[in-house]
């Protein structure tokens, strides 16, 4: 397992035999780690069609209060996680780079769904994000179009895993001139400047999608216009009769 | 009452109006015409089209179009659909807005996406890109961005905030200015469909 | 001496400064991205402007570049509460343009996802408008535990719970499983116990009474000169509903009322939308009633496009398409050019153009109620910036 190193060396038999006296023995690093993995706070953050299914995780059915996580809170300041929910546009990604320095350590991010991930099915737009990491890391990635409130549970306790296997002595924040604000990108004439930042992300050097299908933008591709002026080969069939109800 | 007898009743109001049928639709020849067309089909008693759909502008290459779809709330009826056509030197069409407020975002959305300079318009401004973008992205002859190749602004920027940037998009960025190029998205992939 | 403390001293050059806030675009109550530039003098707005496009997601530039059949899982993505609406005005419009015709079964199942879409849109957005009056999420789990419901049904019916993508030009997707029209009454026969119990909560209560009534008021004769449709310009008192009008696809055989409103304030919006599901619920009595047991579930002509939807290719035309959506006249104008991709591709959405009126009904409003009035219109933002 990952996060063993967290474990106490104490025999687990001994700790059964201790629990049961009532002692209970345990490490630092596991009891700091329970603590924050069972009170995580998202930011109440919605940016498009993935934000109706984090509400219905947080609705009766899911209920997302059983993994300590049900207080959406609206201020980036008091929340430890960003569900970065839904199409980051190129209008909106400054904002969302702003809110991510605006939290407070330790801070956590899930993308939830395609289009945050890497654009999704907008990804050919002049004005969609290809993937809010080129900007901010990324805790987990959560794929899906949108993910069923299932899936971002599944994703939480990922999460989860990630945070029980963290120590203290070595986790960023505890770090001296560890650098976790990123630079807010600005507005260009074209898109952002940057495109990307190459701290957090680079194109990959092989591109599968450019390989099968091509660079696949139309625009400018039509060179003939539809002539609706010309008069109809055929003038149009009127359409046959609804049949009626019986 | 058919397209035909629409004509002829607005001919009939306004001498010298040029229209032309397209399709189901009527022409309008001179694009300053279009308010007063709008204001006699508001407020004719009969055809009463005191409702304005939907506003499209569209780009046929050689020229530029506004599609306007007027319904009637009152008698429940329509749609008439109006358009004009203006050249891609000087796209000026007269707002509607004046007379169908509905027209208010339309319009700036046409403004933004197309270009089409709406007269009169109460706050013509870009509604979905932000202000000091460039071009018309939903022209046929838009060049997009390449969001994998960073460019000389890009570089400038990320040094200017003290970020580490690979020597091989420098020297592309470089190659790009040298070239006075930007770097581009093709346009001669395969469809993705 | 108590009473010279309190005297106004000349209201109008009171030595004060009105204050700008932006309100957005990360905001709880801005539902979703929007943002607005507001001025204020103390409380009250004195200009409300609003910015939108942080959710453009081009989705005209990208239906411009795909086949006619691969935009239908996009227009799911315009307004995401009600995929099978949208599905539907986009199948409208194709098929005025293409000239098809739907068999009689799948007209019924539109119609019933349909109005099915509009139960789940108008509970959902109740509960957000409870919230935006500050019953923090208790209305929402009442309204999602419904939704869930019916998403139960989408689900079985199509494979996904939000976006369905399940309407195909000239008919449907694939047929219904068995035993879904069993469950699908049995969710109508418990939804008007559901929607007494939540009428019960809220239609008489003082606080939503007294934060309600007489706020943002709009008059008729604005709401039409604005083009606003759908409930709130029902609420206005203008009875104007698309499926009335243009009696699409079969909703000439059904038997129900447009409920309208007397004054147009978020009272008269919140409760229309109340009488617009009793509604819903007859014509889906209606439809499931009438519905033929078997029968074809796509038009003959599309069937050869069934597996090969890239080989679609209208004739050189133009057509505009709109439904009721439950969110307004949801229109999608649409040119071809005889090529797989349409040259042109429009979507008229209601949301955007509800919004148009926004800054009239909050001024001289508190700000308070400026998120109440924005809640009652009802804006969804994949569709106001689509």
């Amino acid at each position: 397992m990952a996060f063993s190193k967290n474990q106490s060396e104490v025999d687990e038999g001994l700790k059964g035999e201790l629990a049961k006296k009532g002692v209970v023995v345990t490490t630092i690093n596991q009891l700091y780690n329970w603590g924050r993995q069972s009170s995580i706070w998202p930011m109440q953050f919605g940016l498009a069609c993935c934000a109706i299914e984090m509400i219905a995780t947080a609705c009766a059915r899911y209920d997302i209060a059983r993994f300590g996580a049900e207080l959406f809170r609206p201020s980036p300041r008091q929340s430890d996680l960003m569900i970065v929910a839904g199409t980051v546009t190129k209008k909106m990604a400054p904002q969302v780079v702003r809110l991510y320095n605006q939290m407070a350590e330790p801070k956590y991010v899930i993308t939830m769904g395609a289009c945050s991930i890497a654009g999704g099915p907008f990804i050919d737009g002049y004005n969609v994000l290809r993937g809010i990491d080129r900007y901010i890391p990324i805790d987990v990635h959560l794929p899906g179009c949108p993910p069923r409130p299932e899936a971002l549970l599944y994703g939480l306790m990922e999460l989860q895993k990630k945070i029980q296997s963290q120590e203290i002595e070595t986790t960023e924040w505890y770090q001296k001139g560890m650098k976790r604000e990123y630079p807010v990108p600005d507005f260009g004439p074209h898109g952002l400047v940057p495109k990307f930042n190459p701290e957090v992300w680079q194109p990959r050097e092989l591109d599968h999608r450019k390989d099968k299908y091509g660079e696949p933008i139309l625009i400018g591709r039509k060179t003939k216009a539809p002539d609706l002026d010309a008069p109809l080969a055929t003038p149009p069939v009127a359409q046959p009769p609804k049949p009626q109800t019986a | 009452m058919n397209l035909q007898e629409i004509q002829s009743k607005i001919e009939a109001a306004l001498p010298g109006i040029r229209l032309k049928p397209v399709r189901e639709s009527l022409l309008i020849e001179d694009a300053a015409m279009l308010p007063k067309v709008a204001a006699f089909l508001k407020n004719d008693p009969v055809l009463a089209l005191d409702y304005l759909s939907s506003v499209t502008g569209a780009d046929y290459l050689k020229y530029l179009e506004s599609v306007y779809h007027l319904y009637s709330v009152e008698k429940k009826t329509g749609p008439v659909v109006l358009r004009v056509r203006v050249t891609r030197d000087s796209p000026r069409i007269p707002s509607l807005v004046p007379i169908y407020r509905g027209a208010e975002f339309q319009e700036r959305e046409a403004f933004d996406m197309y270009g089409l300079y709406f007269e009169n318009h109460p706050d013509l401004r870009r509604i979905f890109m932000w202000e000091g973008f460039e071009g018309f992205p939903m022209r046929k002859d838009y060049e997009q961005e390449d969001s994998e190749i960073l460019e000389t602004a890009d570089i400038e920027w990320l040094d200017r905030h003290g970020a580490k940037v690979p020597e091989g998009m420098r020297k592309k960025a470089a190659d790009l200015k040298a070239q006075g190029k930007r770097a581009v998205a093709e346009k001669t992939g395969k469809s993705i469909e | 001496m108590m009473e010279k403390m309190f005297e106004v001293q000349d209201p109008v050059n009171h030595d004060t400064q009105t204050l700008q806030v932006n309100i957005g675009p990360q905001h709880p109550s801005t539902h979703g991205v929007f943002r607005m530039n507001v001025v204020l003098d103390g409380e009250t707005v004195v200009s409300l402007k609003p910015v939108m496009g942080y959710l453009h997601r081009n989705h005209e530039q990208i239906a411009e570049n795909i086949s006619y059949t691969a935009s239908m899982p996009y227009t799911d993505r315009l307004d995401y509460f009600n995929s099978m609406s949208n599905n539907f005005a986009w199948a409208l419009a194709v098929e005025k343009l293409a000239n098809l015709d739907v068999p009689e079964r799948a007209q019924y199942i539109r119609v019933i996802m349909a109005e099915l879409t509009r139960l789940v849109n108008h509970v959902s957005v109740i509960g957000f408008l409870l919230n935006d009056l500050g019953a923090f999420f208790t209305p929402v789990l009442y309204a999602f535990r419904e939704r869930e419901k019916i998403l139960d049904i989408f689900e079985e019916v199509s494979g996904a719970r939000m976006m369905c993508n399940f309407l195909r030009f000239g008919g449907i997707k694939r047929d219904l499983p068995a035993g879904t029209l069993e469950r699908i009454k049995e969710v109508i026969q418990n939804f008007p116990k559901f929607l007494d119990e939540f009428e019960t909560l809220l239609t008489k209560n003082e606080i939503l009474c007294m934060r309600c009534q007489n706020v943002g008021v709009l008059p008729a004769e604005l709401a039409v000169n604005a083009s606003i449709t759908g409930p709130m310009l029902r609420a206005s008192g203008v009875n104007y509903d698309v499926r009335k009008a243009d009696k699409y696809s079969i909703y000439d055989r059904f038997d129900f009322k447009i409920p309208l409103g007397q004054t147009g304030d978020v009272y008269d919006r919140y409760y229309c939308r109340v009488l617009e599901m009793r509604e819903s619920l007859k014509i889906l009595q209606q439809a499931l009633r009438d519905i033929p047991v078997t029968g074809e579930i796509i038009s003959k002509k599309m069937a050869p496009f069934v597996k090969a939807p890239r080989n679609f290719k209208p004739p050189v035309g133009e057509a505009y398409g709109r439904v009721e959506a439950p969110k307004g006249e949801l229109g999608f104008y649409v040119v071809s050019d005889g090529t797989p991709q349409p040259w042109r591709y429009h979507v008229r959405a209601p949301s955007l153009i509800n919004l148009t009126i926004l800054e009239d009904l909050c001024i001289g409003h508190k700000v308070a109620d400026a998120i109440v009035i924005l809640g009652s219109i009802d804006i969804v933002l994949g569709e106001v910036d689509h």
